[in-house]
């Protein structure tokens, strides 16, 4: 299983660097986001607001979507789906491999927004590197949960469209969890039990995938 | 009379999608070894016939064996490793060098990337070898597609329509390999409009229509 992770993941990474569409459309989507956050906050409340870290989540959000679908459309064609279906891969593997490279893009992703955010709407740094760690967490499992909804969405009509609506609700927990977080890391606060809250999301969100991948590909 | 060596047998088999008969009701049996062409009008069923071979879409009534494994009960995963599919679509990461494409498929059937060099030789790409795959024609495509095959070297090719895009060349090229892979074991099914080229061949014929067989050259 974690050779095929490993596979999958090191496919996925090396795809993304090739075609630089997260280098080129997706972060400077996000930090055209961020900036447009700033503006909307006005030059004299974002240092001041408490609104910094539900912004950065926000556009996380909106780049994790587009993440998740880019991640699906690599094996979208139908060809390309039925050779590698003939290659015998283990599902849970495959999981495993696109979870881990959706959570490298969105890692890189966060730490840019996380640098945009602190430029952008003032947020404190040293809160914000207080928050990195349940950040990491947080887009961990937003990769694991994306990677398991986007199989159940992959393919289908409207597949970019249906796959918001159907991750919304599993990604909220965690957005609210990675947020308070944040926000106790810049304003103080309880940290550790948020921490431990995404902890567990994380895991519960990679023991369904793990068990779940195959029969939704099949599906 | 079905032999212990048939590498695939079906009984009556049917596949349907959403209540729409692909498949309705084919018997066949193919032998170990043998060069096996699919005919028919577009919707014959010649896709479908390939796809469940494949272990790619279930069989809904019915039975069957590819390879040893029953199409129901079977492990599925089990016997598409044991299969090779080459779609008429593109079946490789665009983004992906032709190297690249081998190295990930050698590595995932646990085969050595050393005969790589020697498979794009065979097949003619070894002057593109590290062309990313999109840039690609349509027959140096197909051409990786028959290296992706060589290299995992299963026991059952599969092949939808692969002289789409093929010149004369190509397609002489094609023929030629099928031949020298029947001529080595394996068992090759090809779905193809025309007929074959090469007269030494001699593939058996089978024509589907309405998704059944109704006519064969055995």
């Amino acid at each position: 299983m974690i050779r095929v992770a490993l596979l999958v993941a090191a496919k996925d990474l090396r795809i993304e660097l090739r075609s630089r569409v997260l280098l080129w459309q997706v972060v400077p989507f996000g930090v055209m986001a961020l900036l447009l956050s700033g503006l909307a906050l006005g030059p004299d409340h974002a240092g001041n607001s408490s609104a910094g870290p539900g912004l950065f989540y926000l556009v996380t959000l909106f780049v994790a979507l587009l993440m998740i679908n880019r991640s699906q459309a690599i094996e979208g064609t139908p060809g390309t789906k039925a050779s590698i279906a003939t290659l015998g891969l283990d599902p849970a593997g495959v999981f495993l491999g696109k979870s881990l490279a959706l959570a490298v893009e969105l890692w890189v992703t966060g730490l840019v927004l996380l640098g945009g955010a602190v430029l952008v709407l003032h947020t404190a740094l040293h809160g914000a590197l207080v928050a990195l760690p349940s950040i990491l967490v947080t887009l961990g499992a937003m990769s694991a949960a994306g990677t398991l909804y986007g199989a159940i969405t992959a393919g289908g009509d409207g597949s970019a469209t249906l796959l918001p609506v159907l991750t919304l609700p599993a990604f909220a927990p965690l957005l609210i969890a990675g947020e308070r977080s944040f926000s106790s890391a810049l304003h103080g606060g309880a940290l550790w039990e948020w921490w431990v809250i995404l902890a567990v999301a994380l895991a519960a969100y990679l023991a369904v995938g793990i068990l779940l991948y195959g029969v939704l590909e099949e599906s | 009379m079905a032999g212990d060596l048939d590498v695939v047998r079906l009984r009556d088999a049917v596949v349907l999608s959403n209540g729409f008969p692909l498949l309705s009701g084919v018997d066949l049996d193919i032998p170990s070894g043998s060069l096996n062409v699919v005919t028919g009008a577009n919707g014959a069923g010649k896709t479908s016939l390939l796809r469940l071979l494949a272990g790619l879409v279930a069989l809904s009534t019915g039975t069957g064996t590819v390879a040893g494994i029953d199409l129901i009960e079977g492990d599925q995963r089990q016997l598409r490793r044991r299969v090779g599919w080459l779609g008429h679509e593109g079946s490789f990461y665009n983004d992906l060098s032709v190297r690249e494409n081998l190295v990930f498929a050698a590595r995932a059937l646990e085969r050595p990337t050393s005969d790589i060099e020697s498979v794009v030789e065979r097949v003619g790409l070894a002057h593109r070898v590290d062309t990313t795959t999109k840039k690609l024609s349509a027959g140096q495509r197909r051409r990786l597609g028959l290296a992706w095959l060589l290299l995992r070297r299963p026991e059952l090719w599969l092949l939808d329509e692969p002289y789409a895009s093929l010149d004369d060349s190509g397609r002489t090229f094609f023929d030629d390999l099928l031949g020298d892979v029947v001529a080595g074991g394996a068992t090759v099914v090809v779905s193809a409009h025309d007929p074959l080229r090469s007269s030494a061949l001699r593939p058996r014929t089978i024509l589907l229509a309405g998704g059944r067989v109704v006519r064969d050259s055995a």
